[in-house]
């Protein structure tokens, strides 16, 4: 199947019914995109498809829609998106391990809501667990990023 | 820069820097210091001149042998180190180090200790145990019981200065200059004329002087690092999906593999039919391990499609079939024959209960587990006279010893790379999860191994966090607490845990009664008794282990009799605090949140508590909101006392993180067994706290104490208990049991 991953066209030779995220994992090397229950409950797994924030654990390689965003695509640690500088500056991440899903969803969130409420992010970000408790920091870090992107 | 450029590199003289070794200890007085492990890696023109400080010519290592989870423990050791060695932070890599016993935890053993503090008749009858048992701590390089800071504050800051003028000291005698003249400053020795000589081009010289041990640590006033906030050395890895954990580990002909365990936790395996499984693409073998299957594909996803596919007939587990039993071996505990301890006894309780009407309530605290987002996972290669492990582990040398035992490799002949880990909470100080890679990996010798648990096989195979039950009586007169009697049983954890790693720990396990003996209230009359209940389902250290379930039943109990003498639980913890550490804490929330009584607004509830644990006192006020959804948590305000706040930033990360932790377990948390079988097996039926349900949290760091302390465990006990008083204020409904939301609604 041919999938486009990070801005590059990949042929990959799977069953059709491996979700994205082994694929993303196992196959590419993709390992900023990470597993956490497998089931589409903590959201560690988000990645973009067209744009859209989805649980890479629920989509089935041979199902995938459009070109795939991992964290990866996203920013590098050189060329950071503003999403991630918001993070750093904030120094959200304890363990860190669930950032990547919640820093792909707080990007979704903005490219649709630019100027989102606290309403509009409990909203979206309810659906990624942080074991550690960084949520008043990601808080913080989507209205910063908010900002930085209103500047750009 | 000349003069340095024309100075060979001189060889390297593993006789002076073998006396080196142990720099670190040194300062503490050992007798024997321990040697220095960096030492067998060396080559020429290299120097370890402590085991903390590693110098090649191509840089400087800070070694931060306390593993990471995401409490910045490499953070606070590397700022420990450099604060004193003048290295800047960013530029310097830290690196876990090799397990070893001069990595030892010295706080941990003093904790140890005080599980086994005499106090009781049982200890004093088994006080020659208690040496030996105490003895079997020492070595173990254990992170864990909020210990990081208090066991490097002094060393790594030692270990600094130590390898800081040693550094000194080789550069004077390069120069001919007088150690007096010369500076330090980013990682170099300055010269009386400013010239700049790296700390990477002394090293060989630095290795062939006397190392220098006696040092006077810096006063707090010149502190460049400790007590600002430090951006994280990870963070940037952290936020852009670069930063490997143990489940990223790729080597080559790396095989990837599952387990398939009996559901029946500590059940045996039975007998089972692999034929559909090998029908999965990719599926290379099924092994047997200790309790189930080892799956190994060449891919995580079709390993676990794999196990989904074997037919399997399970042996019933050891543990008691339902949960009822479980409560029932709690309840018939609370007898003369299974008290633990008796860690308080003040004034004449029994006297004071014959006075007056009594107050009784029971309380109880449901299994947890762990749950951290990284699965458990381990990378584990066996080859002919050699092992090598890649996991994340806090337990380092425990693993070598129970991967040789499997394996048949002498320690020596193990290397461990211990790898950042995702999240624990305790769960890495178990490392079941290596002895089953190992189980595997000999079973397919040469060949790296992965092995990763599906999130069921985690949540359903994890030592929870202990049951306990609490029964409380006491009496108040005169608008005051005059008497409180608060039994508590659970089985030990300590027993469990150290017995899986061959370990015998006798005598009582104060972590029983841990969150409630030791609390700063003069109730006039005041007892703690602990009862041990037998051993049910293996239970391990959950984040603040004993105060985890106690700071919920002490204050808890508290509160209720608070309320019958109808005085406003701030004032009377207040009057009763009969220590000044505990009560500035209280006082500082008191004062954040603008405390007016329980009751600030119409269908506003809010409340307090407060837990010592791990010697830090903390105190926590909650606010609740009724609403048509339900309760909603709208604010806490959190005050520790912690002697030093090493880094601002990390501090409150950790605080407001416990308080998120103990709030969200407490509301819909829990572990329940049927047929011995664990029934909750994801995120969907283990919940925790959502973004949307976390509240605005308000942390203060107060610095009055003369102890160091760590903060990791500390701010979860006060949560529930805070919780639950505010719920108790909004809505008049008293809440005993954990998780709440089988009796309430929240938002």
């Amino acid at each position: 199947m041919q999938l486009t991953i990070d801005g590059t066209d990949h042929d990959i030779e799977v069953e059709d019914e491996m979700p994205l995220l082994w694929v993303l994992r196992d196959v590419l090397g993709k390992t900023g995109v990470k597993y956490g229950c497998g089931i589409a409950q903590c959201g560690a797994c988000t990645v973009h498809i067209d744009g859209q924030a989805v649980r890479s654990c629920q989509v089935a390689a041979g199902d995938v829609w459009g070109p795939v965003t991992t964290i990866h695509g996203l920013g590098t640690p050189e060329a950071r998106h503003a999403v991630q500088e918001a993070w750093i500056e904030t120094q959200v991440a304890q363990c860190g391990y669930c950032q990547s899903g919640q820093i792909m969803q707080a990007a979704a969130l903005l490219s649709e809501t630019p100027d989102p409420s606290d309403e509009d992010i409990d909203d979206a970000m309810s659906g990624n667990l942080c074991r550690c408790g960084t949520y008043p920091r990601i808080r913080a870090a989507i209205k910063a990023a908010a900002a930085k992107l209103k500047e750009a | 820069m000349s003069r340095v450029g024309k100075i060979a590199r001189r060889s390297f003289l593993v006789g002076a820097v073998a006396a080196a070794g142990g720099v670190a200890f040194g300062v503490w007085r050992y007798k024997t210091p321990y040697r220095n492990p960096l030492l067998s890696g060396l080559n020429d023109g290299e120097a370890a001149l402590t085991p903390y400080v590693l110098i090649r010519p191509d840089g400087i290592t800070l070694i931060t042998p306390r593993a990471d989870k995401g409490q910045g423990a490499y953070q606070v050791q590397a700022m420990l180190l450099a604060e004193e060695l003048d290295v800047t932070l960013d530029q310097i890599p830290v690196d876990p180090g090799p397990p070893d016993v001069a990595y030892w935890n010295r706080a941990l053993a003093d904790e140890a200790a005080a599980f086994l503090a005499p106090g009781g008749g049982v200890a004093e009858a088994v006080a020659g145990s208690v040496v030996s048992a105490g003895a079997k701590f020492l070595g173990l390089q254990i992170t864990g019981g909020s210990t990081t800071t208090p066991d490097g504050f002094d060393k790594l800051r030692a270990a600094g200065a130590s390898a800081r003028e040693t550094l000194k000291a080789a550069a004077a005698a390069q120069m001919g200059v007088a150690e007096s003249e010369l500076t330090t400053r980013d990682g170099a020795v300055i010269l009386p004329d400013g010239t700049a000589l790296p700390y990477t081009e002394l090293a060989g010289a630095a290795a062939e002087v006397h190392t220098v041990t006696d040092v006077d640590l810096r006063p707090a006033s010149e502190w460049r690092l400790i007590g600002k906030p430090t951006p994280r050395l990870d963070m940037v890895a952290k936020s852009t999906g670069t930063q490997d954990y143990g489940i990223d580990v790729n080597l080559p002909g790396l095989v990837h593999a599952t387990v398939l365990l009996n559901p029946a936790l500590g059940g045996a395996l039975g007998s089972y039919d692999t034929a559909e499984a090998f029908k999965i693409r990719g599926v290379q073998s099924v092994v047997e391990i200790t309790g189930g299957l080892g799956i190994v594909a060449d891919n995580t996803w079709r390993a676990m499609e794999g196990a989904k596919a074997i037919v399997a007939s399970w042996p019933d587990g050891p543990l008691p079939p339902a949960m009822e039993a479980h409560w029932q071996a709690l309840s018939d505990s609370f007898t003369e024959d299974a008290q633990d301890s008796r860690k308080r006894d003040d004034g004449d309780v029994d006297a004071a209960l014959g006075e007056a009407d009594v107050i009784e309530a029971e309380y109880r605290a449901p299994y947890l587990a762990h749950a951290p987002l990284e699965p458990v996972n381990a990378t584990v290669r066996v080859d002919e006279d050699t092992v090598e492990i890649w996991t994340g582990t806090q337990i380092p040398r425990n693993v070598l010893t129970n991967v040789s035992r499997i394996t048949g490799v002498p320690e020596d002949n193990i290397t461990l790379h211990n790898q950042m880990i995702g999240g624990s909470f305790g769960h890495r100080l178990e490392d079941m999860v290596v002895r089953h890679a190992a189980e595997i990996a000999m079973q397919m010798k040469g060949t790296p191994v992965k092995l990763t648990y599906s999130r069921e096989e985690d949540m359903t195979h994890d030592f929870p966090r202990q049951i306990a039950m609490a029964r409380m009586r006491g009496t108040v007169r005169e608008g005051r607490v005059e008497a409180y009697d608060l039994g508590i049983a659970m089985p030990s954890v300590i027993v469990s845990q150290m017995g899986r790693q061959g370990l015998s720990v006798p005598g009582p396990d104060s972590q029983i009664v841990a969150g409630a003996f030791e609390q700063p209230f003069a109730v006039p009359h005041h007892r703690v008794t602990g009862y041990r209940a037998p051993p049910l389902a293996p239970v391990s250290s959950w984040r603040s282990v004993g105060a985890s379930t106690n700071g919920f039943f002490y204050n808890a109990g508290l509160d209720e009799l608070i309320h019958a003498a109808g005085a406003d639980p701030m004032e009377e913890r207040l009057r009763l605090c009969d220590d000044a550490l505990a009560r500035s804490v209280l006082e500082a929330v008191a004062e954040m949140s603008d405390w007016s009584g329980p009751n600030p607004a119409e269908g506003v509830g809010r409340g307090v508590a407060f837990t010592k644990s791990f010697g830090v006192p903390c105190a926590e006020v909650i606010e609740v909101e009724t609403t048509q959804a339900g309760l909603k948590l709208t604010r806490a305000w959190v005050a520790a006392e912690v002697g030093t706040v090493v880094d601002p930033l990390n501090f409150e990360n950790q605080v407001a993180g416990g308080v998120i932790f103990g709030l969200g377990h407490a509301i819909n948390c829990e572990l329940t067994f049927a047929e011995g079988r664990a029934e909750q097996t994801n995120f969907d039926a283990f919940q925790g706290l959502r973004l949307y349900q976390a509240p605005v949290i308000e942390v203060r760091g107060l610095e009055n104490g003369d102890t160091v302390l760590g903060v990791g465990e500390p701010p979860v006990p006060p949560a529930a208990p805070a919780l639950a008083a505010a719920i108790f204020a909004a809505t008049g409904t008293r809440l005993r049991e954990m998780p709440f939301s089988k009796f309430v609604e929240f938002a």
